[in-house]
């Protein structure tokens, strides 16, 4: 159960990478069958850092199933790309190896991260290690058990709509989902590109800072980084708050929450004014919109993403009797039911004589929504809401209400609609015995401020030291 | 909201072959789900800006500057079907 | 009845940038199959386009120099279909906002110059190639990602003529900016037609067909005319047209439905949000403006004045931007650029033909040419010989003057000589001096060959003859 400040330590003790690494393995060795935090034949116990040094130097880190590791199956856990091993690298892979991080394998996810619990992986859904009758959350769901259960002090995943947050909520960890532009996207595999954001898992503030220094900043291979500079965030790292001002939109408060989400989540109010912040309420007038317009954006963008999984350059191929017939069935075969009915919609919403009701019109909401959070950041330097309405819930719960399982993130996708970082910490324990998250929101670019306001409340609250036990 | 009746149509488009039981079952969950999506209708937009990108960022280039290639046995590792340095599909019917 | 056409056309234009429109893959012709490419022309999951400022700036020149409205936003869209050659299953091109719209450039046409409207140029990227055996296809993704432009005219066109002057017009100005070599046989430059037909007079447009599959310029107005002819006697007989793509067979001569079942297309095209829009400044235009070089109208204009050529000339020196400067280059350093052209236009012409090669892999410089050009002006060297000196040099790479020195070509002035063998020609043929003499006066001309015969073709033929008839008059023989 280290951490990355304590790996560092026992290094610079004359500790040694491989025996790091063996103990995270024997870990892994040991939970992996029951919670099935990676994919098949995902676990790499020969991995070995690839610089001779870095500030990630000897810590093991697991990478969600759709970012590119050259040569390495990378599946999005799609039959489609079945036995895919990319010939490059993804940008913040480069970034990691060459940090001297260990990439000790591949996490199930929900197809192309399609959902919001794990179980749309064409291998099998992850467990949530509180309760293995739970979904971790998704669709990162791997990569949260795996930092949950102690097998990774750290993983990467993606959010597009709180693929990170939820999960990191759902499972009692940090998750943090950078600003759109922050994190190279180069080797993620597209969801949806506006949307789609590379962040980190971890088990406590500090971790996630240290990681997002290595993987941030400008890269030439991904037109929509930002040439933005990288701040040095373990510099913001302080336990106290004095004039912060958070806003607390009242829009996240309101039906469908559990009651004692709202509690946990009403009582960091406390500790962040204890700390020396303001909080306060504000409105976020076009809240109610963002699920039904970010199914339309992402489903749009994926339709089309997708459309090249076709059986031809990679991954899976049916025979046909001639090449309409091959599409087809290839595509029949290597999606699962989830991600054939975004594709749908997402073709539905871009069609000839929908395209202005629905995509044109989405896009529209989504600045309005975006306005919303400009005009609350002139006065507030951050935003608290509930991370997910609701614990964990059980496998099967939801899977055969898309409908329901979209409504599951309705506290997580306006930062993916505005481009904003956000960051999910853990902040309850409720009376199932599941974690309970809470969720920061910040300005563009100032993941700074979203690690100084998570960090204090971190440490001036015992929940990051809670975990889930194992007989 | 009633069913969606479109799903044939569309999966053709986005060359999905799908089973009866599934045309019978998106058809609902889509008429479900566009129905949700309705509420949409009652904001108004007038006079807003689509927003493409989350980013107010513009002219992004790269220099005509030749890169290596991948090599061709690296590009075709990966392909269900190859010969001869090409990639091979089922006939094209023209 | 009288019928008249309506004709737009669609070109695609490949630029000859060093690589490709979103990857750093060279833009090659005739590589070794899938070898210039990478992850990103290969559509491989998860990589991501950045764009080639070069291609900007060339779609901005080709804008200007087509006199169209340089869009100060622009931005591209993805085009949604499936086809082994498309890589991603979308083509990234231009939709609602391209590069440069509402232009026109002026044709020659028999009752004058013609303006044709440019409707649009966008930026896309072209498709790689799908080469089709037997029960199966092959696909090189090499020409994937090469960036294209595509110009469409406005339906301005009235006949295959006019289509056919637009085609050179265009490529004319294109090649000109040193942009692209447009040449179709390497599918450099492409071209698909939209036409239909209608009373003349009558306002509404009849429906049209697009045609494709047309491999040259010949072609494009052969498919044109059969395409024209085709629908009128359709229209005539009381059918109707079908709104449809029609393909070209050049060897039958013939158009023909497509046929396959066509199912609807709906292309879906959105916003490439893996790329960001595009501003112009007009200071970016203004630059690219103050780059351009002379265009072919206004160089011909030139031409004509400045070195006193025939407009035909002009036009004919113009039609390749090299010939235009090579020629430029030569008229610099002659007495007579008159003469200059004439040798270009008929003799050099013909010798490039016949090598097939372009003026810029000659090996003979406008320096050497001139001192031929020179030569000839000079009366030094004759017709005949002009052309045996040019052959020699472009084998050899020796100089004119040289040439002719060695092989004794130069032009017999000797009149001495010369009289001394018209009188002995005049004696030798005494029935062909009596046809003269009977009023066939043509009959001096076997006298001259016999004379240029003697010379091996050195003497001055229009010397001679006035020498023959002088003596015949005369009374010699």
């Amino acid at each position: 159960m280290m951490t990355i400040s304590e790996i560092q330590d026992r290094l610079r003790s004359g500790g040694d990478w491989k025996e790091i690494r063996d103990s995270f393995l024997r870990r892994i060795d040991q939970l992996q069958e029951e919670l099935k935090a990676f994919i098949p034949n995902g676990i790499f116990s020969d991995a070995e850092p690839e610089a001779d040094s870095g500030s990630l130097y000897g810590v093991p880190i697991a990478i969600k199933d759709n970012i590119c590791e050259e040569g390495k199956l990378t599946t999005c856990c799609s039959r489609i790309l079945e036995g895919f091993r990319p010939p490059y690298d993804a940008t913040v892979i480069k970034r990691l190896k060459s940090a001297g991080a260990v990439l000790i394998g591949k996490t199930n996810m929900d197809e192309f991260a399609f959902g919001s619990s794990c179980e749309t992986s064409c291998y099998y859904p992850s467990r949530n290690p509180w309760d293995k009758e739970r979904v971790p959350g998704g669709s990162s769901g791997g990569s949260a058990v795996a930092v949950a259960s102690g097998m990774v002090p750290v993983a990467l995943g993606s959010d597009t709509g709180g693929s990170i947050r939820q999960p990191a909520s759902l499972c009692g960890v940090v998750g943090l989902k950078p600003t759109y532009g922050r994190v190279s996207r180069y080797g993620l595999i597209a969801f949806a590109s506006s949307l789609d954001q590379i962040g980190v898992f971890s088990r406590n503030v500090e971790d996630s800072a240290r990681v997002l220094q290595v993987i941030a900043g400008y890269d030439e291979m991904d037109s929509t980084s930002a040439e933005v500079e990288v701040d040095n965030y373990l510099q913001y790292l302080s336990k106290d708050l004095k004039g912060v001002k958070v806003g607390v939109p009242k829009e996240y408060f309101e039906e469908g929450i559990d009651p004692e989400v709202r509690h946990f989540v009403n009582n960091v109010r406390v500790v962040l004014q204890d700390l020396g912040a303001r909080c306060e309420e504000i409105s976020l007038p076009h809240t109610k919109y963002c699920v039904a317009t970010y199914y339309i954006v992402a489903t749009a963008e994926a339709s089309s993403n997708l459309a090249r999984f076709d059986g031809v350059q990679y991954g899976l191929r049916i025979k046909g009797r001639n090449l309409l017939d091959m599409y087809l069935r290839t595509r029949e075969a290597g999606f699962g039911p989830e991600a054939k009915r975004r594709i749908i919609l997402g073709t539905h919403v871009l069609s000839s004589g929908y395209y202005d009701a629905y995509y044109l019109r989405a896009q529209k909401v989504r600045a309005l929504i975006k306005r919303d959070f400009d005009q609350a950041f002139t006065e507030y330097d951050v935003i608290m809401t509930p991370t997910s309405p609701t614990p964990a819930f059980r496998i099967g719960e939801k899977i055969n209400d898309p409908l329901a399982m979209y409504l599951s993130d309705v506290f997580t996708i306006s930062a993916n609609l505005a481009g904003l970082p956000a960051i999910s910490l853990p902040c309850g324990l409720h009376s199932e015995k599941l974690p309970i998250g809470v969720q920061f929101i910040g300005k563009a670019f100032d993941e700074k401020t979203l690690f100084r306001v998570a960090y204090a409340y971190e440490q001036a609250t015992p929940w990051h030291t809670k975990f889930p036990r194992f007989e | 909201m009633g069913k969606f009746d479109k799903v044939d149509y569309l999966a053709r488009l986005i060359r999905i072959e799908l089973s009866e039981e599934e045309k019978e079952l998106f058809s609902s969950q889509l008429g479900d789900i566009l129905g949700y999506v309705e509420q949409l209708k009652e904001v108004d937009i007038s006079g807003v800006e689509p927003m493409y990108h989350p980013l107010p960022i513009t002219n992004r280039f790269r220099k005509d500057e030749v890169r290596p290639s991948l090599d061709r046995d690296k590009a075709l590792s990966n392909a269900p079907e190859a010969k001869d340095g090409f990639f091979v599909v089922p006939k094209v019917i023209e | 009845m009288d019928w008249e056409a309506v004709i737009g056309l669609e070109v695609h234009v490949q630029l000859n940038t060093n690589t490709k429109i979103f990857c750093g893959c060279r833009n090659e012709f005739g590589a070794e199959p899938n070898t210039n490419v990478c992850p990103v022309c290969l559509g491989f999951p998860g990589v991501l386009p950045v764009f080639n400022q070069k291609v900007l700036e060339y779609a901005i020149k080709v804008g200007l120099a087509l006199n169209c409205r340089i869009a100060g936003y622009t931005k591209f869209d993805r085009k949604n279909y499936f086809y082994p050659d498309l890589p991603k299953a979308y083509q990234i091109s231009q939709y609602d906002m391209p590069i440069a719209t509402e232009g026109w450039i002026e044709i020659d046409t028999e009752n004058g110059p013609k303006k044709i409207g440019i409707k649009r140029v966008h930026m896309e990227e072209d498709a790689g190639k799908l080469i089709h055996g037997e029960g199966a296809s092959y696909v090189d993704y090499n020409r994937a990602g090469v960036p294209l432009l595509e110009i469409v005219s406005q339906p301005d066109i009235s006949s295959p003529e006019e289509a056919y002057e637009y085609l050179t017009t265009l490529k004319q100005i294109v090649q000109y900016l040193g942009v692209s070599d447009c040449d179709m046989e390497k599918g450099s430059l492409r071209c698909d037609a939209n036409v239909s037909v209608r009373r003349r007079g009558e306002g509404k447009l009849g429906t049209k067909t697009e045609i494709k599959n047309l491999n040259s310029f010949k072609g494009v107005k052969s498919a044109l005319e059969y395409e024209i002819r085709r629908q009128i006697s359709a229209l005539e007989s009381g059918e109707t047209i079908q709104q449809e793509t029609r393909l070209w067979d050049a060897n039958k001569g013939i158009t023909q439905s497509m046929r396959s079942k066509e199912e609807a297309h709906d292309y879906r095209y959105f916003p490439e949000p893996d790329l960001l829009p595009i501003k112009v400044d007009s200071s970016t235009i203004e630059s690219l403006r103050s780059e351009l070089p002379e265009m072919p109208k206004a160089r011909r204009r030139r031409l004509v004045e400045e070195y006193k050529i025939t407009e035909y000339d002009a036009k004919v020196l113009c039609l390749e931007k090299e010939f235009a400067d090579y020629f430029e280059e030569t008229a610099r350093l002659v007495k007579n650029p008159k003469k200059c052209a004439n040798l270009m236009i008929s003799i050099l012409a013909e010798q490039l033909n016949q090598r097939g090669i372009s003026v810029k892999d000659l090996a003979v410089s406008p320096e050497q040419l001139s001192e031929l050009v020179n030569l000839w002006d000079e009366g030094k060297i004759n017709n005949l010989v002009v052309k045996q000196v040019l052959e020699e040099m472009i084998e050899t790479g020796k100089p004119a003057g040289a040439i002719v020195e060695e092989k004794g070509l130069a032009q017999v002035s000797d009149e001495g000589m010369l009289e001394g063998l018209a009188r002995e020609t005049i004696e030798k043929n005494p029935k062909v001096v009596q046809d003269y003499r009977s009023g066939k006066k043509n009959a001096v001309m076997f006298l001259v060959g016999q004379v240029m015969k003697a010379t091996r073709g050195k003497a001055n033929p229009q010397k001679v003859r006035q020498l023959l008839e002088r003596l015949l008059e005369e009374g010699v023989g």
